[in-house]
């Protein structure tokens, strides 16, 4: 019977794919054909991922259309090709195929989760295109197609460890995260790091639950008991959105607030914030590369210009947001520097270009294919926004093989001739050496 | 139990000038001629740097400086209504006509740009300590007493003398035991404190018994006689035994809790799968309209009229009930009724329609979460024992087992009730009495469905209120009434308690994970040993 229902719904949930994605296919901006430069934009409109990743397909056709407006790329007008992947990671990969394939898109910009960047990664390699992936994600990867917007765990997690430790004197840890890759290697990260910090073992809880996980109650009083061993106690959460919301209410309902135990969060952004009753959560932090709350000239700018295209002046934007038009604007310079859209020439082009980003610095692409950004930390308000409590001075260059733990501590990604790699073991010498 | 000399003498200075700060107008006067009032223009001066170090220094200098002035001070911190402006460097506070010198209280002319004095975790601590300090005083009893258990809280040796003084003009019986206790948790990680007044500290704290009693007990330091330290651990040792104790209860109680929100989600489709046969997978869908209806409900409330808002769910219940009913009805009249008795094709129809239903709502209400808020009399908590219960789950108990007695009793009861028994048990024969069964099928259908709606204003309380909502009810509400019994509502009242209480029991032990896994394994096993679940009911509606 289960088996029944779950192919049931396969069956059925491809047939309302397909017809979505008809739907959609009506939306792409018309222009001749042989004037424009295909862009493609590979987001969950539907299924559970449509709660964030909605946001970054109206984030890049914004984009497109105010570089139309000033005039375009290499003389030519940019067009929006929008699919919609329904959260549905093989569809994900049919997706790319029809974008880079049938759609012959210059770039794709694409994928919330690790598992549908999995999915797509052998399309994008075997079909020679380009791929910017804006979400902070678990690191461990570096792929010649792929451009890395979002952080790597020491552009968040780690920096957010670093300020709990020297300014609330934390001394005891939960790492409590959603049962899938990113928390799982972000705590393996973290676990080490804390180690090598001084932090005894029976000083730190790791809790892991399913998606969409409702009941908090024994999680939260856990986490209560393990807070009340006279140390100071945070939580280091990785929940994945859809169980923020729930914890968060449950941590309210128990009473414990952010002078007792405060929860540091690397999935909870402005968007995830705005369904829930923000006032007992005032003081839970965040550590992102963006807050909207950032006070720049160049900020004010984007948030406004954001709010008159979607006609909603109460549209909040987010991290994610930022990596994206970073991308995005890496991109169209790139393809000015190489001349041309062809991927060959545009990938080796991109490392070393810098754009503006919104807090107020450059980011740059470096040879490893991620981006130099600075780390910020939180508080939340009451209004559902950030009070920045906390800046790196600089930028931090991502770590994507992180050196804490063992089977990556050797590998460095350089994707410039000589090296091309993105898994070079020092050790050997050897491209491709022990990874994962 | 004895103040030694040595603190007294320690705490000299300051209590002069808390005397002068809470003996009220006169002695204020009487000190202000013999010596000026406290001059607090030195930590004022601290905050307008807008550091956070700063800024905890001179919350620390205001909390003892007997000045008049400083309760307002911390006050506007704690309320972000404290501002500063660089040139000059000075701190002013907002009120509602302007800004206002937080010395003498009077308007400020031309007022400079001004940005709030910065607040984090650490600020917001050294607030409720420095509050402490200032209100341990207060003439207001009630006051007093918040005012000790924070200082007792932060366990700031600081605040000592100041408890000190406090404790000693003390007359509320109540607050006085409030001021030991605090005195009592500061005093047993101080160090320099003889055996014999930690001991009693210990035995003052270790009566609390609670969780916070256990930090405060692990507080004693290394350097502490060993007899204090055995008191110490003994203490420790008795209060975790009877923690541990008070925790199973607890987990019941969790259990209970997950009990009832299955209950909630299930009980409709105890209806729709239950007693019409009908697989619905749309049922989640209607929860999730039900959470929607109360998101809208309480939007107009907003905007209309926001003093009706603790009513928000009352008002919701009903029009949930009413909207998803007619949704369940048409649903019923438009799909269902052409595919009773193909259960494939019933199934492959409601999830489609699920689908569309989860679309149309991410279309006209964004994918976004929605905020739903709690009514005043749905939060905080209390405590029975060592046992801390929420308001918000009590009243989601309450509830469902209200819908369940409603619904027990419309099927028992009602005309429409013994009418849908009648066409379960027998079609054709309740067709031949007279009843309308087409009329009776869309009624079952519709009141499963508007049930459901209900469940989602109560589920609109505990998760997000976002399309995704009904996905993740469905399938433990089949689990629930497969488990319970097919056609059987006790079943599903029994089956939902005993999943709930397992799953909250194995959960302490195997983690959230392998807890929900454990829990699938022993359905299947039990679902293998008894198909027809905890109350088969017997008859012919289970063989046709």
């Amino acid at each position: 019977m289960l088996n029944l229902f779950s192919q049931a719904r396969h069956a059925a949930r491809r047939v309302a794919v397909g017809a979505a994605a008809l739907a959609l296919a009506g939306t792409a901006i018309p222009a001749s054909a042989q004037e424009t430069i295909k862009v493609g934009v590979l987001h969950s409109l539907s299924g559970t991922m449509a709660i964030s990743e909605t946001t970054l397909k109206d984030t890049v056709l914004f984009m497109v259309q105010e570089q139309n407006a000033a005039g375009g790329v290499l003389g030519k007008k940019l067009e929006a090709v929008v699919v919609d992947p329904a959260s549905n990671w093989p569809l994900f990969a049919e997706k790319a195929r029809e974008l880079i394939a049938k759609e012959k898109v210059a770039v794709v910009f694409g994928c919330w989760t690790s598992v549908s960047r999995k999915s797509v990664l052998p399309v994008f390699k075997e079909l020679n295109s380009i791929l910017f992936y804006p979400v902070q994600y678990e690191g461990e990867e570096s792929e010649r197609n792929v451009f890395y917007t979002g952080a790597a765990p020491n552009q968040q997690a780690i920096p957010a460890v670093d300020y709990l430790m020297a300014n609330e004197g934390v001394k005891r840890w939960v790492l409590a995260g959603t049962d899938y890759v990113y928390p799982r290697t972000t705590n393996k990260i973290l676990e080490a790091y804390l180690k090598s910090k001084g932090v005894p073992a029976e000083d730190i809880m790791i809790n892991y639950t399913p998606f969409g996980h409702s009941d908090w109650q024994t999680i939260v009083a856990d986490i209560k008991k393990f807070g009340s061993a006279g140390k100071k106690t945070a939580v280091v959460s990785t929940i994945n959105g859809d169980a923020n919301v729930p914890f968060y209410k449950e941590l309210g309902n128990q009473g414990i607030k952010a002078t007792d135990i405060p929860v540091v969060a690397f999935s909870v952004g402005e968007e995830e914030l705005a369904g829930i009753d923000t006032k007992p959560l005032v003081g839970h932090l965040a550590a992102w590369n963006y807050f909207q709350s950032v006070d720049t000239p160049e900020n004010k700018d984007f948030i406004a210009k954001w709010r008159a295209y979607t006609k909603n002046d109460k549209r909040v934007t987010n991290d994610p947001m930022e990596a994206t038009v970073i991308g995005f604007n890496m991109w169209v310079k790139a393809v000015e520097k190489a001349g041309t859209t062809d991927p060959d020439a545009v990938i080796p082009a991109l490392i070393g270009v810098a754009v503006p980003n919104l807090s107020g610095g450059f980011s740059a692409m470096m040879p490893n294919h991620h981006i130099t950004k600075p780390v910020l930390i939180g508080e939340i308000k009451d209004d559902g926004q950030f009070d920045i409590v906390e800046q790196t001075p600089g930028l931090i260059v991502a770590e994507e093989w992180s050196p804490y733990l063992e089977g990556s501590k050797d590998l460095i990604a350089d994707w410039r001739s000589p090296m091309n790699c993105g898994n070079f073991n020092v050790k050997t010498g050897k491209c491709g050496g022990a990874g994962k | 139990m004895t103040f030694s000399a040595r603190l007294r003498r320690l705490a000299g200075g300051l209590l002069l000038t808390l005397f002068a700060f809470c003996a009220g107008p006169g002695t204020e006067q009487a000190m202000a001629q013999g010596s000026s009032a406290p001059d607090i223009s030195a930590p004022l001066a601290q905050l307008a740097n807008d550091n956070y170090g700063d800024t905890e220094a001179a919350l620390g200098a205001l909390a003892l400086s007997g000045s008049p002035a400083a309760a307002g001070v911390v006050a506007a911190l704690a309320d972000g209504k404290l501002v500063f402006s660089t040139s000059p460097r000075q701190v002013y506070i907002r009120g509602d006509a302007g800004l206002i010198d937080p010395l003498t209280m009077q308007p400020v002319a031309d007022a400079p740009a001004v940005k709030p004095v910065r607040v984090n975790n650490r600020i917001r601590r050294a607030i409720d300590a420095a509050n402490g300090a200032l209100s341990l005083v207060s003439p207001d009893p009630a006051k007093r007493m918040e005012a000790a258990n924070a200082v007792g809280r932060s366990r700031d040796e600081a605040a000592l003398p100041a408890l000190d003084v406090a404790l000693a003009k003390e007359a509320d019986p109540k607050v006085k035991s409030a001021m030991t206790l605090a005195r009592a948790s500061i005093v047993i990680g101080k160090e320099g404190i003889s055996p014999a007044e930690r001991i009693a500290a210990v035995d003052l704290v270790a009566a609390e018994g609670n969780q916070e009693a256990l930090a405060i007990l692990r507080s004693v330091p290394a350097s502490a006689a060993p007899e204090v330290k055995q008191a110490a651990a003994a203490a420790i040792d008795a209060i975790e035994r009877n923690l541990a104790m008070w925790s199973m209860a607890q987990n019941v109680w969790y259990g209970l809790s997950l009990g009832s929100v299955l209950l909630l989600a299930a009980i409709g489709l105890a209806i729709t799968f239950g007693v019409m046969g009908v697989i619905n997978m749309a049922h989640g869908e209607m929860v999730m309209l039900g959470a929607y209806t109360t998101f809208v409900v309480q939007e107009l409330i907003r905007t209309y009229n926001p003093a009706l808002f603790d009513l928000s769910l009352i008002i919701a219940i009903p029009l949930a009930f009413v909207f998803t009913g007619l949704i369940g009805i048409i649903i019923e009249r438009t799909v269902i009724r052409f595919l009773y008795g193909r259960a494939l094709e019933t199934l492959l129809a409601t999830w489609g329609i699920s689908l569309i239903l989860q679309q149309a709502i991410r279309t006209l209400f964004g994918p976004t979460n929605r905020e739903v808020g709690a009514p005043s009399w749905m939060s905080g908590s209390f405590e029975i024992g060592q046992l801390s219960i929420t308001y918000g789950r009590l009243w989601i108990i309450v509830f469902a087992i209200l819908v369940f007695v409603a619904l027990l009793a419309t099927l028992r009861l009602t005309r429409i009730g013994l009418e849908m028994r009648a066409v379960t048990q027998n079609r054709r024969m309740a067709a031949s009495m007279g009843i309308r069964t087409n009329w009776v099928d869309a009624a079952t259908f519709g009141l499963g469905s508007g049930i459901a709606g209900m469940a989602g204003v109560a589920l609109s309380q505990i998760d997000n209120v976002s399309p995704n909502l009904g996905q993740s009810y469905i399938i433990d509400s089949f689990l629930v009434v497969v488990f319970g019994g097919v056609g059987n509502l006790w079943g599903t009242l029994v089956g939902a308690m005993s999943l709930g209480v397992a799953n909250k029991l194995l959960e302490p032990y195997a983690g959230a994970v392998l807890g929900k896994i454990a829990l699938l394994v022993i359905v299947i096993l039990f679902i293998q040993k008894r198909p027809r679940g905890l109350f088969a009911l017997k008859g012919r509606s289970i063989e046709a």
